[in-house]
């Protein structure tokens, strides 16, 4: 008998050696970034530092000059047409604007994609429309109009409207940062619930706190490349390097 | 007495509805025509625009310039006069038809494009990250914003150039106008003017009053 070889998991998002440059202007250098399967990777640092743009690549609503991005072994990077349409299906994303849709009930907007790109029968995208409502703890809200919504309940439909996809990774694109103080904590809820159900998750964000209690590893940029990386303990508990120490003093001093 | 004997002369306006009801129904076939072929080249147009590729967009934005500077008398003119010179002879109501829905066409491109840019480019955002095409995200998401934005000026552009069907009246297309001013000539009465009037607010007034519940119907707090 052959003793079982190791089990090497398959990340679910691979970035590689990414890079993008907007003119003479490197916004990233170079990142290297796993995301295993099931697990929630907080990306942390000054503005500026090229978080969000990284977020952007990976499902290429901004072009990477260089590198490659995997999801789940697939090429996410040499995809281009209706091919790229089906990829991005797989890849959730959620806006600091939110970008419900004005003219659309909640119901329609959470229907619309799976109606038109993921060509859905109406019957099976109502039910799971309203399904993810539910979920976000909005289902009483699904004939309502955006507008009528606060910031914190539009934050968790433009959830259920990528999550009704069925996507394979979940990107957050400061989810919270445009929310009253006060409306912070349901979508910061909905995030813990979809990390319990194994959710994998990418996150751009702000909410420290959170980051400390709800993520699995946290993600240090600063300047286009990944400076540290590490469980949060380590991160905010015993910070290497001196930007990553500067960083988190900048922050607990503006959180006082 | 003098005043009702002018303008609202019954032997007159007797005599001449019959002609004045056939002009009203010239006036209204050629609105409608006009008014679906401008709108739907305008916003043909300004989509193909959005594809942002160069040799669309540069035909596209001369046609719209010059559509909007030159005035659709003179044009009017030229096609009806000139083209025979070239052996092409277009009827009274085509000419009326191709020059006026190009004049219609050339501002609903502009109301449309305008529209266009005014949505947020995050709505284009979410929808290609939900795995939407460029075209089922243009016409799902952004052009109604986009129409929504443009109807007040829509309704105003189109209210103008439909008006100007009385244009073909220097060209012989039996419309409101020309049939009343000949009537007026023959008659000696300026009755059959104050009916064309009347006439023309029997169709405008409605289009007005319904063109402010199209703008109701459209709206929604952003």
């Amino acid at each position: 008998m052959t003793a079982p070889s190791p089990v090497h998991q398959r990340p679910m998002l691979e970035i590689n050696r990414l890079e993008k440059r907007f003119g003479d202007t490197e916004v990233l250098k170079s990142i290297d970034l796993r995301v295993q399967p099931g697990e929630l990777v907080f990306v942390i640092g000054p503005s500026g530092s090229g978080k969000s743009t990284m977020l952007r690549c990976c499902n290429r609503l901004e072009e990477p000059s260089a590198g490659t991005i995997l999801l789940d072994g697939e090429h996410v990077t040499d995809c281009r047409g209706a091919a790229l349409d089906r990829m991005r299906l797989k890849i959730g994303m959620v806006f600091q604007g939110f970008h419900l849709y004005p003219h659309k009930s909640v119901l329609d907007n959470v229907m619309l994609a799976q109606l038109r790109a993921l060509k859905r029968p109406k019957a099976e995208a109502k039910a799971r429309a309203m399904e993810m409502l539910s979920h976000v703890g909005l289902a009483h809200k699904a004939d309502a109009m955006p507008s009528e919504l606060s910031g914190g309940q539009q934050q968790r439909v433009a959830i259920a409207r990528a999550l009704a996809l069925d996507p394979k990774v979940m990107l957050f694109d400061e989810p919270t940062s445009a929310l009253d103080p006060e409306l912070v904590g349901s979508v910061l809820k909905v995030m813990r619930q979809l990390r319990d159900e194994g959710m994998t998750m990418l996150v751009v964000s702000h909410e420290m706190g959170f980051a400390r209690e709800a993520a699995d590893r946290v993600v240090f940029m600063d300047g286009g490349v990944v400076v540290e990386a590490g469980p949060p303990e380590a991160i905010f508990g015993n910070p290497q390097s001196d930007r990553l120490k500067s960083f988190l003093a900048r922050v607990s001093k503006a959180e006082e | 007495m003098r005043f009702l004997e002018t303008f609202f002369n019954g032997a007159v306006m007797a005599k001449y509805l019959p002609d004045l009801l056939s002009a009203i129904v010239t006036t209204l076939w050629l609105s409608a025509v006009i008014l679906v072929l401008g709108l739907s080249l305008g916003l043909a147009l300004a989509c193909l625009r959005s594809l942002g590729r160069w040799y669309l967009t540069l035909p596209i934005v001369a046609f719209a310039d010059i559509g909007r500077a030159l005035p659709p008398l003179v044009v009017i003119l030229i096609f009806y006069f000139g083209l025979p010179g070239l052996g092409i002879s277009l009827s009274g109501p085509a000419v009326l038809i191709l020059v006026l829905s190009g004049v219609l066409a050339a501002f609903a491109e502009e109301i449309f494009w305008a529209g266009l840019t005014a949505v947020p480019k995050g709505q284009w955002e979410a929808g290609r990250a939900t795995g939407l095409s460029f075209a089922r995200t243009l016409f799902e998401i952004a052009l109604p914003q986009a129409i929504r934005l443009g109807i007040p000026p829509l309704v105003n552009r189109a209210l103008a150039i439909t008006k100007m069907t009385a244009l073909g009246s220097v060209i012989g297309v039996k419309e409101i106008l020309s049939v009343s001013s000949s009537a007026q000539s023959f008659s000696g009465s300026a009755t059959p003017l104050t009916m064309a009037a009347l006439a023309y607010l029997a169709i405008f007034l409605p289009a007005v009053l319904l063109s402010r519940l199209l703008e109701r119907r459209y709206s929604w707090a952003v």
